[in-house]
């Protein structure tokens, strides 16, 4: 349910293109259409060499009541106020798996966009992460990577540090489990400030892998971790604000 | 008269199932991790190999998808990689088994032995209705305090425990076959 209006200007080329699709991801402010049309942002699109068009498209997710199965994964998150502290509303994504339903439901959309993408890499961030990554894997012919905190994994690893609300942490990949010219994508149940997210697109990106998507049932559009994504595009099914 | 259940894949039911061996030769062994003396199974490497992967999930998705199973309860976090995707072919309900605190809503918790000291594992509470019939699932299992832990939590909630099943078996598990009184199934035993 795209709505698409094409206007003509000249803009300077863009660096590279995600081969997922042609859009870059630099975002413009909201223009909503009408009252009747679903919010839409405005993106650049290379239509042909050279020259570009804006077209309006639907921001790069699921939701926006594009998909009937989004309101049913939505209606299954669970949020705990005040965890792990006051002020938190956590975003319980356990109920989800506890409908068959709904949970596959959140894979096949992934399954969908991802299938025949020659993605040969899904890396998935722990814990949660486990839950959707190896799935998706599986369906679209990929092998699953975890990337773990400290001293979990058993070989070497390579490791990248991030920055915590106080303090720092670390995610970890094995030496070997990703090889230059890997197509990878990335997945969480949630983005909120994008430092993990970053973290694991930086440690794929060191061993010469190609981050092509990070992917997460949901995201805190408040908190701007899009943002925090050195231009990769993000794709998620449900917004929380 | 019972007749008696042989708890490894390949003695039971998979006789000479080529997958097993590539399944076993998937999984890297890292010595002295974490400390001196242990040879770690590590099964990332087994996640690498899409055949062998999926071919893990379909032995055991072939085994539980006609015994009416509703809830498949993965443990922390290597249970996670491998418990999703066999709820999701045989149509039930995922329930994750957590270390203390990572769970956010009200849960059940069971103590279990560590070589030094105890840990808990926790469940949400309302995730498992009595009577639902469950498959406890984990990477590896060695003493068996872990999926001990877990067969309480879902007792304790009124479930039926089915049978724990594992990739990997390690040599303390064998000769139990049972772990109290519930079925093991074990696709392969630890690489040298």
């Amino acid at each position: 349910m795209y709505v698409y209006k094409c206007i003509s200007i000249y803009s300077p080329p863009s660096p590279s293109l995600s081969s997922l699709s042609d859009h870059h991801n630099r975002r413009l402010p909201c223009v909503p259409l009408s009252e009747s049309n679903p919010v839409v942002h405005l993106r650049q699109t290379r239509k042909r060499r050279g020259s570009f068009v804006v077209s309006l498209s639907a921001t790069m997710s699921a939701c926006k009541d594009q998909d009937p199965r989004i309101h049913g994964i939505k209606t299954k998150i669970r949020v705990v106020p005040n965890f792990p502290k006051p002020g938190i509303m956590f975003q319980d994504i356990t109920t989800l798996l506890l409908d068959p339903k709904a949970f596959k439901d959140t894979i096949d959309l992934f399954v969908e966009r991802y299938k025949g993408k020659n993605i040969s890499v899904v890396a998935g961030i722990e814990a949660r992460g486990f839950i959707f990554g190896p799935p998706i894997a599986l369906a679209i012919g990929a092998k699953f990577v975890p990337l773990r905190k400290p001293r979990k994994l058993p070989g070497e690893v390579i490791s990248e540090e991030y920055i915590l609300e106080y303090g720092r942490d670390c995610l970890e990949m094995h030496v070997g489990a990703v090889e230059p010219g890997d197509r990878a994508l990335v997945v969480d149940d949630l983005i909120a400030t994008g430092g993990t997210l970053c973290a694991a697109m930086n440690l794929l990106e060191r061993v010469g892998a190609e981050v092509v998507e990070c992917a997460c049932v949901i995201e805190l559009p408040d908190l701007k971790g899009r943002d925090r994504l050195n231009g990769k595009p993000l794709y998620i099914l449900v917004e929380y604000h | 008269m019972e007749k008696k259940r042989e708890m490894f894949a390949g003695e039971n039911g998979l006789q000479g199932d080529p997958r097993l061996k590539a399944i076993s030769e998937a999984i890297r062994v890292v010595p002295h991790f974490p400390k001196q003396g242990i040879m770690f199974q590590d099964i990332t490497t087994l996640l690498l190999d899409h055949k062998a992967f999926k071919d893990t999930v379909d032995i055991f998705v072939d085994r539980y998808r006609d015994m009416g199973i509703s809830v498949v309860a993965g443990v922390e976090a290597r249970g996670f990689m491998f418990g999703p995707s066999i709820a999701l072919a045989i149509g039930a309900k995922f329930v994750p088994l957590r270390k203390p605190k990572k769970l956010p809503g009200e849960v059940i918790s069971e103590a279990y032995v560590l070589e030094y000291g105890t840990d808990r594992l926790e469940m949400h509470v309302g995730a498992v209705q009595p009577g639902e019939r469950a498959l406890v699932i984990d990477d590896l299992i060695a003493t068996g305090g872990t999926l001990c832990a877990a067969i309480k939590l879902l007792e304790r909630v009124g479930a039926e425990v089915v049978e724990c099943a594992c990739v990997i078996g390690l040599p303390e598990a064998k000769g139990q076959c049972r772990l109290n009184g519930k079925p093991l199934y074990i696709l392969v035993e630890p690489r040298k």
